[in-house]
């Protein structure tokens, strides 16, 4: 408690630039309650395990896991990763155990934390993206479900989905049908028009949106002539992506009101900070975890200190602001 | 368990044209880390070039606290950490990985083969099988005598020290295969350990197939987290499966590795 709250002037008022010590750093993500707006983008943070050396998963506003399909998948062919100027390229494919391992032997790890765990879900066809929620639906220890139908480094389904709106939100309904948990629709920004998506899939019942999934693209080795991946192209994330993030949050909020989880190329709180004021009302840290494995700390941390010291009493006061 | 720690440079020399020994105080990373294991390496500040580099543990001195890496400066990375000097800080991930597994058995007859900047990790190998008492035999390849990495300190080891060149600059001409193949033919082996490249890993599972002689081999990958998380850097096994060589290697034996 700050001395200004003791003496009655409303903590956080700001008047002389120094608020309440403890802000309001919850939100509500469409129904997933997180502790505070940081969370990690899928498959970035593995399953949890592999980061718990860095980071105390407890003090995640949420857990995103690696995403997740109905049979297992192997991934593609290496090369899967090339560095590209301030970025990445990957086209890892999706390799994950499938659904019935993650339900057996992954999520009974998150039983000693408390921490939200949000399963992000992958599908070649709508019945499979609709069974796989059907399989979640009652299981214990998952906050929600991130749909993820923007993947580029699939053959079938994937970005597909995700790329024209009537699609997107079929598999969104489908889901929807499929599960009372809340639903965090992941688009792709590999399209003409995000808003367009985003309509559609608000419109079908999500929940919440979080954007963006990798930029398709791809680089060539100039000695070998060839390009560089397996798969050829691949997804680009880290900070060359992170503006062309903000805008396409800044524009999907002035049109759909549902809450968003923001990502792509953050690597700091101020970082962070741009796109809960473009309109995120959550981040998701992702790449910037290779570089630094605490960077989410630092992102909570820095996020709290700019709140204390701007006078902002609660973190959602800020979420839009920069649109006046 | 890993750590996270900004390190201290202490010295840093180029040991032979373009490869670079660097000594950091790493008290931590120096306590905990085994032979075979990686640091992941932040290479600067900026964003640009954005990912760590892995690099071999080349040696530790537990009680000064100290951590030495041997690297090559192969490009934008590895030129940056060689334009570092004394005081300067780096951010260091690890130790991370498997390392090589250490025979129980005693009197053990031990091969290292080492390729080109291969001898990174094996340096720290030979002192934990030297201070084991293992009859270790150590050989060493590369293109010319020049470019030979660390023979004078693993004679001082008291190992048995051989050399390949491929110019015959110095010792045999031609692969460091070559010495591993008279080697195992003479009988006189029971366990291998290689680094190199692909082509010379290759040829050393070749060498071990069918002669009932385990081998260990680390292997290199193109890496994203380093710890597991995102499957960047994974290797066919043989069972068909990818496994990570971040977290499931460096190391694997040699046998269970499927050459593309
Ligand atoms: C487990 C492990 C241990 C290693 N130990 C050593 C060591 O002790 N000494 C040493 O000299 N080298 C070692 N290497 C190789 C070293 O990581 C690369 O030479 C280094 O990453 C090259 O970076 P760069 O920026 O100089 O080259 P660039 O070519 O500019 O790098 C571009 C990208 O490719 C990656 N990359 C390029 N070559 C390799 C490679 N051979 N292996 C993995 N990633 C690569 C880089 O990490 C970077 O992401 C090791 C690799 C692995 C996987
Ligand atoms: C190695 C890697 C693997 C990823 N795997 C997934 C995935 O399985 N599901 C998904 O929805 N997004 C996946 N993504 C996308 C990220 O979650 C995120 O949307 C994107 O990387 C942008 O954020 P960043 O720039 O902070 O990394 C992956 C990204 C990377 C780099
Ligand atoms: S580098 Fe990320 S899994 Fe190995």
């Amino acid at each position: 408690m700050s001395k200004e709250s003791k003496n009655g002037t409303p903590a956080g008022s700001g008047k002389n630039g120094r608020g309440d010590k403890n802000p309001v750093l919850a939100v509500d993500i469409g129904g997933i309650f997180m502790k505070n707006p940081v969370t990690v983008a899928s498959g970035t943070f593995g399953f949890g395990p592999e980061y718990a050396p860095y980071v105390d998963l407890n003090r995640l506003g949420a857990v995103v896991v690696k995403g997740i399909t109905l049979r297992p998948r192997p991934g593609n062919l290496p090369p899967r990763i090339v560095e590209t100027p301030a970025g990445m390229l990957n086209a890892i494919g999706l390799q994950n155990p499938g659904v019935d391992h993650l339900v057996t032997e992954i999520l009974p790890y998150f039983k000693q934390f408390d921490v939200p765990v949000i399963v992000n879900i992958a599908g070649e066809t709508v019945e499979e993206y609709a069974s796989l929620a059907g399989k979640l639906d009652r299981v214990a220890g998952i906050a929600g479900l991130e749909v993820n139908i923007s993947c580029p480094n699939v053959k079938k389904g994937g970005m597909q989905f995700g790329s024209d709106p009537l699609t997107a939100a079929e598999v969104v309904r489908a889901v929807r049908a499929a599960t009372g948990l809340p639903l965090v629709v992941k688009l792709s920004p590999n399209v003409t028009s995000i808003t367009a998506v985003a309509a559609g899939v608000a419109e079908a019942g999500a929940d919440a949106l979080s954007l963006i999934n990798t930029i398709l693209g791809m680089a060539i080795d100039v000695k070998r002539r060839r390009p560089v991946l397996g798969t050829v192209t691949g997804g680009l994330s880290g900070p060359a992506v992170r503006p062309v993030a903000v805008r396409m949050v800044w524009q999907v909020y002035k049109e759909v009101k549902l809450p968003i989880v923001g990502m792509g190329g953050i690597m700091s709180a101020a970082d962070a900070l741009e796109f809960i004021l473009a309109g995120a009302a959550a981040v998701a840290v992702g790449t910037a975890n290779f570089v630094n494995p605490r960077a989410t700390m630092d992102v909570l941390e820095g996020i709290e200190a700019y709140l204390v010291e701007n006078g902002v009493r609660d973190i959602n006061k800020l979420v839009g602001a920069a649109h006046g | 368990m890993s750590v996270l720690a900004e390190a201290r440079i202490l010295k840093q020399e180029e040991v032979a044209p373009g490869c670079h020994r660097m000594l950091l105080q790493a008290p931590e990373a120096a306590g905990r880390a085994a032979p075979g294991q990686f640091m992941h390496v932040r290479c600067g500040s900026s964003a640009d070039p954005l990912l760590r580099r892995p690099l071999s543990v080349h040696d530790v001195d537990r009680g000064k606290g100290t951590l030495t890496l041997l690297y090559r400066a192969a490009g934008r990375g590895t030129a940056l950490l060689a334009g570092l000097g004394p005081g300067a800080g780096i951010s260091l991930m690890g130790p991370l990985g498997r390392g090589f597994s250490l025979p129980a058995g005693a009197g053990l007859r031990v091969a290292l083969a080492a390729g080109g900047i291969g001898v990174a990790p094996l340096y720290f190998l030979l002192k934990e099988l030297v201070s084991r008492d293992f009859f270790v035999y150590v050989l060493v390849g590369a293109q010319t005598a020049e470019d030979l990495l660390c023979g004078d300190d693993f004679k001082l080891l008291g190992s048995r020290t051989s050399f390949a060149t491929d110019d015959g600059s110095c010792g045999h001409k031609g692969p460091v295969t070559d010495l591993l193949e008279s080697l195992l033919a003479s009988g006189g082996v029971d366990l291998v350990y290689a680094c190199g490249p692909p082509p010379m890993l290759k040829r050393v599972a070749g060498l071990l197939t069918g002669t009932g002689v385990p081998g260990e081999i680390s292997l290199e990958r193109h890496m994203g987290c380093g710890v597991g998380a995102c499957l960047s850097c994974v290797c066919k096994v043989r069972s068909g499966a990818y496994r990570r060589v971040c977290a499931d290697g460096p190391v694997f034996p040699v046998e269970e590795v499927v050459w593309e």
